[in-house]
C-alpha cells in the first residue's frame, strides 16, 4: 500500500500546534510508515501539491493571504483537519475582533513606534476585518481543538485517520486543552 | 386523586424510580444516579431554568421541560438523553460560546470551567455559528475580585447567591436579551458598590467571569459545594 500524503499548514497561529506535533517524538517514526509529509513549514516544499490526502491546518484565517491559502488547500485535499484552537475557534488571534485591525495596527506601528512610525502596506498581506475559524470559509472534515492539542492527541487522531479507525475527538481533547 | 399522594412513581430513562411530591425531575434523577447536565442550577440556590441545558422529554408531550424546575407527577415517563436532547444541548452551548468572547486557552478558568467541560462532555468540537465578537468591559475596580463580561453566560448564579445566601443583593441583571449584563448595585463599579466582599459569587461562577485577583493564572479552581452545607447549618440553628 502506498503511503498517504500528509500536509501541514501554518496560518494565523503561534506554531505551537506544530511544536506539539513534533512532541510525538519517536512515534513520528511509526507515523512515517503510514504517511509522507509532502508540504509543511517543517519540510522544503514551496508549492502545495495537487493531491493531498490529509492536511492539518494550524491557525485562524486573519488575512487575505490566509483566505487564499485555505481555499486552495481545500481544493487539493481529501481530508482537511482543523488543528488546534486557532483553526477551530479563532482563539487568541480573534481577540482583536472587537477592536478591529486599524486600531491594533495603529497601536503597534504608530503609537508605540519610536522610529519611522508607519503601518506596513507592501509585501505583507492585508488583514481581514475579523479573524475567523477556517470552517467559516471552507468545509472542515475533522476538528481537533486544544491549545495546542497534546502529542498524545495527535498520535491517536492521526493513527486513526491514517488507518480509518473510529475517532472520538471529545474523548481526547477540548477547547483550551 | 393521585395528586394527593405523597409518593410518586415515575420512569426515568427506563428506570422505575420513586419521588416525593414536589420534587423536581432533576433532583430525583440525580438521587438515582442519572446524570442530567446543568449550568445555571446549583445545589443550594433557587432554580430559574435559565440555561435550558437540563431539558428533558416527557412521553405524550411535545414540549421539552427544564428538569430543574419541572416537578414529578405520577406515572410520568422521562427521557433525559435522546438524540434530540443532545442536539439541543450542543446548540445551547454553541450559542453561549458564540455570544461572547470565550477564549479558553487564555482564560483564568481554563481547566476549571463548567462551560468548557460541558462542551467536552456533550461532544462539542466546534461552533457552527459565527462568533459575535462583542466589545465588552472588565470591571477590576474591586480590591479582591474581577468581573470579566467577556466570559459571562448570564446564568445568574452570582445574583442568586448574593441575594439568597449572603443577603446583600449587590448583583442584578440589566437590559434585555443579548444586551443583558450583570451589574453591581444600580450599575456602579463593583469596587464602590455595597459588596460585602464575601466572595461567594466568585465561588459559584461556572466560568472565568468572576475571579479572585490573587489567583490569576490557569489554576483557579472554584468550590461551590460549600452552599448546601451552609444552608444545612442555618436550618439547624
Amino acid at each position: 500500500m502506498s503511503k498517504l500524503k500528509l500536509a501541514t499548514v501554518w496560518l494565523d497561529g503561534c506554531s505551537g500546534c506544530h511544536m506539539s506535533f513534533l512532541d510525538m517524538d519517536e512515534r513520528l517514526l511509526a507515523l512515517a510508515e503510514l504517511v509522507d509529509v509532502v508540504y509543511s513549514p517543517l519540510v522544503d516544499a514551496k508549492k502545495y501539491p495537487d493531491q493531498v490526502d490529509i492536511a492539518l491546518v494550524e491557525g485562524a484565517v486573519a488575512s487575505v493571504d490566509d483566505e487564499k491559502k485555505i481555499r486552495k488547500i481545500r481544493a487539493h485535499t481529501k481530508l482537511l483537519v482543523a488543528m488546534g484552537d486557532c483553526a477551530v475557534t479563532g482563539n487568541v488571534p480573534s481577540m482583536r475582533n472587537p477592536i478591529g485591525p486599524e486600531a491594533i495596527l495603529n497601536r503597534a506601528y504608530v503609537e508605540n513606534a519610536s522610529a519611522q512610525p508607519q503601518i506596513p502596506c507592501v509585501v505583507v498581506p492585508r488583514l481581514l476585518q475579523v479573524v475567523r475559524p477556517i470552517h467559516e470559509f471552507v468545509k472542515v472534515d475533522v476538528f481537533l481543538p486544544g491549545c495546542p492539542p497534546s502529542a498524545d492527541t495527535f498520535h491517536t487522531a492521526l493513527t486513526a485517520l491514517a488507518t480509518g479507525a473510529p475517532l472520538d475527538v471529545s474523548a481526547l481533547t477540548r477547547f483550551g486543552a | 386523586m393521585s395528586d394527593n399522594v405523597e409518593v410518586k412513581t415515575l420512569v426515568i430513562d427506563g428506570h422505575e424510580v420513586s419521588a416525593r411530591r414536589g420534587q423536581t425531575i432533576l433532583e430525583v434523577a440525580r438521587e438515582n444516579n442519572i446524570d442530567i447536565p446543568t449550568l445555571c442550577h446549583l445545589d443550594g440556590l433557587s432554580d430559574v431554568g435559565a440555561c435550558r441545558m437540563c431539558l428533558v422529554e416527557i412521553a405524550g408531550s411535545n414540549k421539552l421541560l427544564p428538569s430543574c424546575v419541572a416537578t414529578v407527577s405520577e406515572g410520568m415517563q422521562v427521557s433525559t438523553s435522546s438524540e434530540r436532547l443532545q442536539k439541543h444541548r450542543r446548540t445551547i452551548l454553541e450559542l453561549l460560546f458564540a455570544e461572547r468572547n470565550h477564549v479558553c486557552s487564555v482564560c483564568v478558568a481554563n481547566g476549571h470551567c463548567e462551560l468548557q467541560s460541558l462542551g467536552q462532555s456533550q461532544g462539542l468540537t466546534h461552533v457552527r455559528l459565527p462568533y459575535c465578537n462583542p466589545e465588552l468591559t472588565v470591571d477590576a475596580s474591586h480590591e479582591r475580585f474581577t468581573l470579566d463580561h467577556n466570559r459571562c453566560i448570564l446564568c445568574t448564579r452570582c445574583v442568586r447567591v448574593c441575594a439568597e445566601v449572603e443577603g446583600a443583593h449587590v448583583w442584578d441583571v440589566m437590559g434585555r436579551g443579548i444586551k443583558s449584563m450583570i451589574i453591581s448595585d444600580l450599575h456602579e463599579d463593583w469596587g464602590s458598590s455595597s459588596c460585602t466582599r464575601c466572595g461567594k459569587c466568585v465561588q459559584v461562577c461556572p466560568t472565568g467571569a468572576l475571579f479572585d485577583k490573587s489567583k490569576v493564572g490557569a489554576e483557579h479552581p472554584k468550590y461551590p459545594d460549600f452552599l448546601p452545607y451552609l444552608n444545612l447549618m442555618r436550618e439547624a440553628r
